[in-house]
């Protein structure tokens, strides 16, 4: 099975190890996969902060860069949320503008071919038990719209039980929002950090070692406020505790 | 307050005043505690009913159809309401209704009224406009009576001195009751039981004396014309009850067709707001009462309010928060009302209702209205619980849109083309800047080399609009290189990184 991988702009930019990881699992799992490289954004920043006709032709260039495609997997909960939810709705509003059909029609094969990784591990290969092997104390959080908007229910925590050492420990308050929101961490700072420290405070009630999530915007609020409050606990991607084995440690 | 605190311009943005509470430990405390309590409840109470999920979608269409025909459904309630005794007064804003329901108070002769917890009075301030006219308003519900007394602004559209604990409320008690009428019983502790009375005596009296009750209403039922009035505590019940004389002031969105699609929602609502299977109290009241021996009012008005709802409607994602029955489940899930505290949202609709219907109903022209549709993380958890599934993040986002990039609106009845506001140039900029750069991957790319190059250089804090970031997180580590560049250098441009075989055999393949 051929898959492409979108990356995201922000783990390309920010976060290869994350990019690196998926590829590590994803092609052990017995997947090919290819990096189209005129992949950037998906544009969820500009709709998300109002910018809804700027954010058209990224949502544009996604489908345009991923059409061939059967699977197009990603490892971001928020990202993948905005191409199955939001790039139905962009093609939408542009009829109700009275723009005609075109950017519905160029949006649409896009939409149901697009997983988030733990949907493409647990859907699409069927498997529960990657291989992995993590001896840390985990405790995760569901991010928003990987839990409401894609509804990820227990996919995240069934591959996480499956890993080997991994002590898995449930996080107080774990559906409550971490606080990060895209533009809403500078345009509302103090409710943003007032909501990102009552997570952190939450995780290190766990005592785990690692703050695991499925998407890098929220761990690298979380993962500042981590380091700002002096905590001990890492942040890390989900995908890099997946990709983790005996013969290849994540570092 | 009744003009001023309807247009409110003087309300700073949201995130000044959420700056305050977030700040305020106390506040903190008491919303946090109240806001997490109810929260458990209402998920219990919703998971009880196995078929809540169609209830909601039935709450949805209900509304939905009553909104599309609303024209033919007003007049309907017009003619039924006129048929059993009452009389059907227009207000097309604020004004128009505090006047008309000055002017039937004063026809009475009286000079006081009691009131039943409103939404759509306080929306429109009417115990102000009452007393600019001579005319004092007693709030009888205990959270509202609390707010009055204290003179205060309610917080919560169902608890509105939420953002008070005990011992505040027995502070206000000694200090204000005894200018309102009778005073609190000496030695008044903070035990419920304790506040409880000493407001049960205090509003005793004047429900004996009232002759002009004031309500609104949870539901017009327009085949017969009934209005209806959910409570837990009774003293709704009293003034809809006593009073000869009964004006209630209703949102022309609170329109049920029939007594069948009450019933979803008589299910829904108690559920949602306070956790209860049913409420305690339901009153309904069709017209006037003339037989000597019942209860209920000899003279009913019913002034029905537009105010920005029109406006609302013609927006064809935005009037979705015209479903709203007010049960404020989505204030109690929301973790930015619970940090940011009720006042922060410069609106008797606080929270992630009143951050999607103040903006509609106001419009956008205010520092606080423009800020509201940015309160929200869009977490999505007010629209999980909605009982009529108002999704509140894609209302957020839409109206983001008409702040940012302006647009056509609907204002008093006509439509307008907004500008864009003021002060989102930059952002603007901004995201046009990056649109240009991302539909480009070797700007992209180079963008991304300059950081990298750069990553040595990397500082704690950032100046100008990036210090909202640097407060109070680290800023990420920039990687020497972007995983396009690994990408490149191991696999090749339009390279495959081909499967290994076996699951889990990993056959060495340098892929760092
Ligand atoms: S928006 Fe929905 S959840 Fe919020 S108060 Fe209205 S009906 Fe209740």
């Amino acid at each position: 099975m051929r898959v492409a991988l979108f990356l995201t702009c922000v783990n390309d930019t920010l976060y290869p190890d994350t990019g690196r990881a998926v590829v590590r699992l994803l092609t052990r799992l017995g997947v090919d996969v290819d990096f189209p490289m005129g992949q950037t954004c998906c544009g969820q920043a500009h709709y998300n902060t109002g910018y809804r006709h700027e954010a058209e032709p990224l949502a544009r260039r996604f489908a345009d860069v991923f059409r061939g495609y059967e699977a197009i997997v990603t490892p971001s909960g928020s990202c993948g949320a905005m191409v199955r939810e939001l790039y139905p709705r962009l093609g939408e509003r542009a009829r109700a503008e009275g723009r005609g059909d075109t950017l519905a029609a160029a949006l649409a094969p896009v939409v149901p071919r697009t997983y988030e990784l733990t949907e493409f591990l647990v859907d699409v290969l069927g498997v529960t038990d990657v291989g992995a092997c993590y001896p840390h104390r985990v405790t995760y959080h569901p991010t928003c719209h990987g839990l409401r908007a894609l509804g990820l229910g227990d996919r995240p925590g069934r591959l996480l039980r499956a890993v080997r050492g991994l002590d898995l420990v449930e996080l107080p308050g774990a559906e409550e929002c971490c606080g990060f929101g895209g533009t809403f961490a500078v345009k509302n700072p103090d409710v943003s950090a007032a909501m990102g420290a009552d997570k952190v405070r939450h995780a290190e009630s766990t005592g785990a070692a690692v703050l695991c999530a499925a998407d890098n915007s929220c761990l690298m609020h979380l993962g500042g406020t981590l380091t700002r409050m002096g905590s001990d606990v890492r942040p890390v991607h989900l995908a890099e505790i997946l990709a983790s084995t005996e013969k290849e440690p994540a570092v | 307050m009744s003009e001023t605190f309807l247009g409110m311009p003087s309300f700073p943005a949201f995130p000044v005043a959420a700056r305050a509470a977030v700040q305020d430990g106390t506040l903190r405390g008491n919303l946090r505690h109240a806001t997490h309590t109810i929260r458990a409840k209402r998920a219990k109470a919703v998971a009880e009913l196995p078929d809540w999920a169609e209830l909601r979608e039935a709450g949805r269409r209900i509304k939905d159809h009553t909104l599309r025909h609303l024209d033919r459904y007003l007049v309907q309630v017009e003619e039924a309401v006129t048929a059993a005794g009452g009389t059907v007064h227009w207000a097309a804003d604020a004004t128009e209704a505090n006047r008309i329901v000055a002017g039937l108070v004063r026809a009475t002769g009286e000079s006081e009224v009691v009131k039943v917890k409103s939404m759509a009075t306080q929306e429109i301030g009417l115990n102000e406009a009452l007393e600019a006219e001579g005319i004092r308003a007693y709030e009888t519900d205990l959270a509202e009576l609390i707010v009055q007394l204290g003179r205060d602004r309610p917080s919560h559209i169902l608890v509105p001195a939420i953002h008070r604990n005990r011992g505040e409320i027995r502070d206000v008690f000694r200090s204000e009751m005894g200018r309102w009428g009778r005073a609190a019983p000496d030695g008044l502790t903070d035990e419920p039981a304790d506040l409880a009375e000493a407001a049960r005596l205090h509003l005793r009296e004047k429900f004996l004396r009232a002759r002009v009750g004031v309500s609104g209403a949870n539901f017009v039922v327009a085949e017969t014309g009934t209005l209806v009035v959910v409570e837990s505590e009774g003293n709704g019940r009293m003034c809809l009850t006593l009073p000869e004389t009964l004006i209630s002031v209703v949102g022309i969105e609170k329109i049920v067709p029939t007594w069948r699609d009450l019933e979803v929602f008589l299910q829904t609502l108690p559920r949602s707001s306070t956790a209860e299977r049913m409420n305690p109290y339901t009153s309904m009241w069709t017209g006037t009462t003339d037989a000597e021996t019942a209860d209920g009012p000899r003279e009913f008005h019913l002034v029905l309010l537009d105010n920005g709802r029109t406006d609302t409607l013609a927006d064809e994602v935005g009037r979705q928060a015209l479903r709203c029955i007010r049960c404020s489940a989505c204030l109690n899930v929301c973790p930015v009302y619970e940090r940011a505290g009720g006042h922060a949202y410069g609106s008797v609709y606080p929270g992630p209702i009143g951050a999607i219907l103040s903006p509609q109903l106001r419009g956008t022209a205010s520092a606080v209205d423009a800020s509201l549709p940015y309160a929200s993380s869009l977490c999505g958890a007010c629209y999980e619980v909605c009982p009529v599934a108002i999704d509140i993040p894609e209302v957020l986002v839409h109206l983001r849109e008409r702040v940012a990039e302006g647009g056509r609106a609907t204002r008093e009845g006509s439509t307008v083309v907004l500008r864009p506001a003021r002060g989102h140039a930059v952002e603007r900029a901004a995201m046009r800047a990056a649109r240009w750069a991302l539909t480009r991957p070797a700007a992209l790319r180079t963008g991304q080399r300059i950081a990298g190059r750069a990553r040595r250089l990397q500082p704690r804090s950032l100046p100008g609009p990036g210090r909202a970031w640097s407060a109070s997180r680290d800023l990420p580590a920039v990687p020497a290189e972007p995983f396009r560049d690994w990408w490149r250098r191991i696999y090749g441009a339009g390279g495959t990184a081909a499967a290994r075989p076996g699951p889990g055999g990993d056959t060495g393949k340098d892929t760092r």
